[in-house]
Parts: structure tokens; sequence; C-alpha cells
């Protein structure tokens, strides 16, 4: 296991960080008519970084994971370019491409982790 | 895993567009409805949208969105003078509703994008999901 743990390295992890990031565009351009709701993004960075953080484990109920954001899931309410009068946050032009961008970065680790798992596979077989 | 949350979120998503579009298809259906009094007059309906949260749909969900209510629409009714009309009231007066077909239309497309915009979410997901199934092939 610890094998296949280090050949994924990081990329595991990145991948479970894309797909929550795909998801709450999802959630935003499916609110995109309500009233009120605010529109929320995820930063991959700093959600990255605290996966990696292993000197400071958690031991207690209390104890509270750092990120850049100050949430724990790192999910930020977005800043809109302009106002709108029902108060929604959502720009839907903003939304499509980000989540464009999203998807092509869920492929890009996708194919990293394909070449690795691709890589493992011959070390196994041998020929 | 988040990646089928999405299609719950995006289909609920379909299903409000799809009553918002059926509240447009109602509003210009009754447009050209008359009747004998102000209160007995076709208002035009509107769907108001909410957001449901992930508890509220069950724990292996990431929420969604609602249809909240149909609320009427406020601009005021038109009266017309058609005395021969058979629901004249005693003055002669009949009570037109107060639906306007443009901004009908201006909501029918914008319920109609929506509904793309949502239909496009569930087809990126789909072929990501299908590409991370993949991985693991030979």
């Amino acid at each position: 296991m610890n094998m296949i743990d280090n050949a994924l390295g990081v990329h595991a992890q990145a991948l479970s960080v894309r797909s929550r990031r795909m998801e709450l565009l999802g959630l935003n351009i499916a609110n995109s008519d309500t009233p009120n709701f605010k529109a929320k993004d995820v930063d991959f960075k700093s959600v990255l970084q605290a996966t990696q953080t292993s000197s400071l484990s958690i031991t207690n109920k209390g104890h509270v994971l750092l990120t850049a954001s100050g949430s724990p899931d790192g999910e930020m309410y977005r800043i809109p370019f302009d106002t709108s009068f029902d108060g929604n946050t959502v720009e839907m032009n903003v939304e499509q491409a980000k989540f464009g961008q999203a998807a092509a970065d869920y492929q890009a680790t996708l194919n990293i982790l394909e070449s690795r798992i691709g890589g493992i596979r011959k070390a196994l077989r041998g020929d | 895993m988040a990646l089928e949350d999405i299609f719950s979120v995006a289909g609920s998503a379909l299903n409000a567009q799809t009553t918002r579009m059926n509240t447009t298809a109602s509003n210009l259906a009754n447009a050209a409805t008359v009747a004998g009094s102000e209160d007995g007059a076709f208002r035009a309906k509107r769907a108001v949208f909410k957001s449901i949260l992930a508890d509220q749909m069950g724990d292996s969900s990431a929420g969604g969105i609602k249809v909240d209510k149909l609320i009427d629409d406020p601009s005021p009714i038109r009266k017309m003078s058609e005395p021969g009309n058979p629901l004249a009231d005693k003055d002669g007066y009949i009570y037109l509703s107060n639906v306007n077909e443009m901004t009908e239309m201006v909501e029918m497309m914008a319920a109609s994008r929506s509904y793309q915009n949502n239909v496009e979410v569930v087809n990126t997901t789909r072929q990501l999901m299908m590409r991370t199934v993949d991985m693991i092939k030979s």
C-alpha cells in the first residue's frame, strides 16, 4: 500500500480537492437564479497545503486545521464583479469559465494518475 | 466522492428551471383571459428559487435548489370598457390579465439558458467520471 501511495504522491489527494471544487462550481451554476445565494469557491492551494502539513496532527476535537482562508475545507465566498438586485453573487459567465477550467484541471490530475498507475503496472508485470 | 453529488445538484436545478418554464407557459396561455372583477383577473405567476442545504436532502448529497414559492406579479390589472362582453361588470368594464408577453418571453429564454448550463455541467461531470473509472482499466 505504501508503495502505491508513494507512487501516486500528492495527486490522489489533489483529485479529491479538484472534484470538491467542481461540486461547488456546479452548485453555483445550479443556484444562478436563487435570491440571496452567495457563490463559493475552493482555494485549491491552501487546501492542498493543509493536506500536506503532517507536522501538526489533530489529537483533540478542539484543534482546528488552519488554512489561508480560515475555513477548514478552504471554501471562500466569491467577490462578484457587479452587484445584483436580488443579492445573488453568481455571475454565470465567470462560473462557466471556472467550471471549464476546473474540468481541465481534473483531467490533468487524471492524466498524471493514469501515467503513474501505468508505471506501477509495468513494474509489476516486469515485461 | 463529490462528483456524484453534482448530478443531484444539477438535477434539482433542472427540476426547478422546468417549473419556472411551466409557469411561463401558463402565464402566456392565460395572457388573453378576461374576468368580471379586478380580484378575479389573472395575475402572472413567478417562481422564487431557494437553495437547500445538504442535511435537508439526506446525508449523501451536496444540497441543491428547489422552487420556494410562486408569487403573483405585482403589476397593475388593466381594465377595458366592453359593455357587450357577457363578463362585463355593471359599469361595462372587463378586467384583463397583467401578463406582459415580452417579459414572459425573456423569462422563458432565461430559464432555457439556465437549463442548458446545468445540462452542460452534467455532461462534463459524466465524461470526467467515466475517465476516472477508466483509470483502473488496463
